[in-house]
């Protein structure tokens, strides 16, 4: 089993955020909701592993 | 003529000149218009150099109020070069450590400085015209050891005229008006460029819908010396955000995020700012309100820094939000770039066309600029509900993971410009350190009783570490200082060999590195020089 990482992990931080930050700047509330709930279905399916799934789950608590 | 500001220093008092008997009208081979202190800056590179320099300046002196006040290492290290580094470091608080907090709560620190081997600090905190005033007195000894520069207080640039391979000035005095030509004009008058408007060009970007107000307070306090920022803070009428920071002479800069919608009238009243203050330090603080200021910002450029005989530095070609000290920081930039070229233009060594290199490098800096405050400014002030909810998110989880903290942007804090790809690199041969590779500034690190940079006095150098090199170099006029290194100091060789055994580096004036090989080729160092020169 792989652990969470937590520690930095993308080479790019501010430029990633940017991006993430502008995918909703056209976005309503409710569809800002909804893109995010896509997103981590996506990312989590990417991430597969359930153990770490279950730990991400907490961490985000 | 209307003075705009009070001044902290009167450095350049109105003497009268024979030039303004307006007889014959003189031409100088150099004018900057602006004693700002990326003017100034100029300045004094280039009479070091020997150019000839004129520089008008519609004061007689430093306006007042601190303005800019973290320098970084870049900075100090041109400053260095140009001989009032010391000064500089001498007056100025030193900082490394700065730290974030989200509502009451310390969420972490981060360190600018997690190496030695530096000569100078990561930052220091200085009032700008002290800054402006290190820069004249420096002026003023090589004046006196006979270098060509004059200042000219109380001259006011009020018409400018572009006649193709050269500029007329018309210049407004005390005792009227007189005009004067030169064959460069270099416009530091800062964001609201009269040279600029005079011109008609344009200054497009973005206006960013805040108003943060500026106390600079005078106190006894025994807080570190250090970047407090605040997210959301707990203490009332703090606004978004908040910053501490210590300058020289117990003078502390605070910051305050106040929104959009103010009344920049009311928000001024000493009564209202002390109630802010009182809240942020506790009621018994002791303190004298020093300067205060309302400002707002934009992040812009002008889409070119160089038109025909007028070139264009500092905040008059760019501006960005204060987050980050990437103003003053990258106008000094600018003139560590211009000098050297501009020199070389005027004593004929080099085509004109080596000045396109000043606006592509420059142009690209202010880009990075604009683009890390833009970002920092965002993160400060989110735009939208979801915008915030992430922010807020990230400040959530900065506090337990270190992934998160990456994320938090409270100001990228300047650092020096590389100029990747660009036109004036040549050759990067070798698999050297990243740190060191061309079109980057050179990192200092130790040598001998002292720095590499203490070494690189603004000529050419060829720098050669365990490799075989000439003792002397001249290519077409141009000299090359050489320098050779033997038994490097571990962090040397960590910076600029990394795994490899020998390099030879060729460094431009401003200390931004060439090409590099692995061993001396004369042809291809040659052809490095000749291309960084714009010589083809």
């Amino acid at each position: 089993m792989r652990e969470l990482n937590l520690e930095p992990n993308i080479a790019d931080p501010d430029g990633f955020y940017d991006e993430l930050i502008a995918a909703h700047s056209t976005l309503s509330k409710q569809e800002s909701d909804a893109f995010n709930a896509r997103l981590v279905l996506i990312l989590a399916n990417h991430i597969g592993d359930r153990a770490v799934l279950a730990a991400a789950l907490e961490a985000a608590k | 003529m209307a003075s705009r500001y009070q001044t902290a220093f009167k450095l350049y008092p109105y003497e009268k000149v024979a030039a303004q008997d307006n007889k014959h009208v003189v031409r100088h081979p150099v004018v900057i218009v602006g004693g700002g202190p990326i003017g100034m800056t100029l300045a004094l590179d280039l009479c070091q150099r020997g150019t000839p320099v004129l520089v008008l300046d519609d004061h007689d002196g430093v306006g007042l109020g601190s303005r800019a006040i973290c320098f970084a290492r870049r900075t100090l290290e041109i400053a260095d070069r140009l001989g009032f580094g010391d000064v500089l470091r001498g007056k100025g608080v030193r900082w490394d450590v700065g730290k974030v907090f989200y509502g009451a709560d310390k969420v972490f620190e981060f360190n600018l400085s997690p190496e030695a081997g530096y000569k100078a600090p990561a930052f220091i905190n200085l009032q700008q015209p002290f800054f402006e005033k290190f820069a004249v007195e420096q002026i003023r000894k090589e004046q006196a050891a006979g270098a060509p520069i004059e200042i000219r207080g109380c001259n006011e640039v009020v018409s400018v005229e572009d006649k193709g391979d050269f500029v007329r000035l018309r210049v407004d005095t005390p005792d009227g008006p007189y005009e004067l030509e030169a064959d460069w004009l270099i416009a530091c008058d800062g964001a609201r460029s009269p040279v600029r408007e005079m011109l008609g060009l344009s200054f497009e970007g973005r206006v960013f819908e805040d108003n943060f107000l500026i106390a600079d307070v005078k106190m006894k306090a025994d807080f570190p010396p250090e970047r407090w920022f605040w997210f959301e803070p707990s203490f009332e009428g703090a606004g978004q955000s908040a910053l501490l920071h210590k300058q020289p002479d117990d003078i502390w800069r605070i910051d305050f995020q106040l929104g959009w919608d103010i009344d920049r009238k009311v928000e001024l009243e000493p009564a209202k700012i002390r109630a802010r203050v009182d809240a942020m330090l506790g009621p018994n603080a002791q303190y004298e309100l020093e300067w205060t200021s309302i400002y707002t910002f934009q992040c812009r450029r002008m889409e070119k820094f160089c038109h025909g005989p007028v070139l264009f530095a500092g905040d008059s070609a760019h501006q960005v939000s204060p987050f980050g000290a990437r103003g003053a920081n990258s106008g000094v930039q600018d003139a560590d770039n211009l000098a050297w070229k501009l020199d070389l233009v005027v004593k004929g060594l080099a085509p004109q066309s080596l000045l396109d290199s000043y606006g592509e490098e420059r142009e690209h800096g202010a880009d990075e600029n604009i683009l890390n405050s833009t970002r920092a400014t965002d993160f400060l002030t989110p735009k939208s509900d979801m915008s915030k909810i992430f922010r807020n998110a990230v400040l959530n989880l900065a506090g337990k993971y270190g992934f998160a903290r990456t994320m938090v942007n409270s100001g990228r804090l300047s650092v020096p410009c590389v100029y990747d790809g660009l036109s004036l690199n040549a050759d990067d041969e070798f698999g050297g350190p990243h740190i060191s590779r061309v079109g980057a500034s050179c990192p200092d690190a130790p040598h001998g009783e002292g720095y590499l940079l203490d070494l690189l006095k603004g000529d050419f150098t060829l720098l050669a570490i365990n490799a075989e090199a000439p003792t002397s170099l001249e290519v077409d006029g141009i000299a090359a200082n050489i320098i050779m290194i033997d038994r490097p100091h571990d962090a040397l060789a960590a910076r600029y060999l990394g795994d490899q055994k020998s390099a030879i580096y060729l460094i431009r004036p401003d200390q931004h590195i060439c090409a590099r090989w692995p061993a001396y080729d004369a042809a291809k160092v040659i052809a490095a020089l000749n291309h960084a020169c714009g010589r083809h």
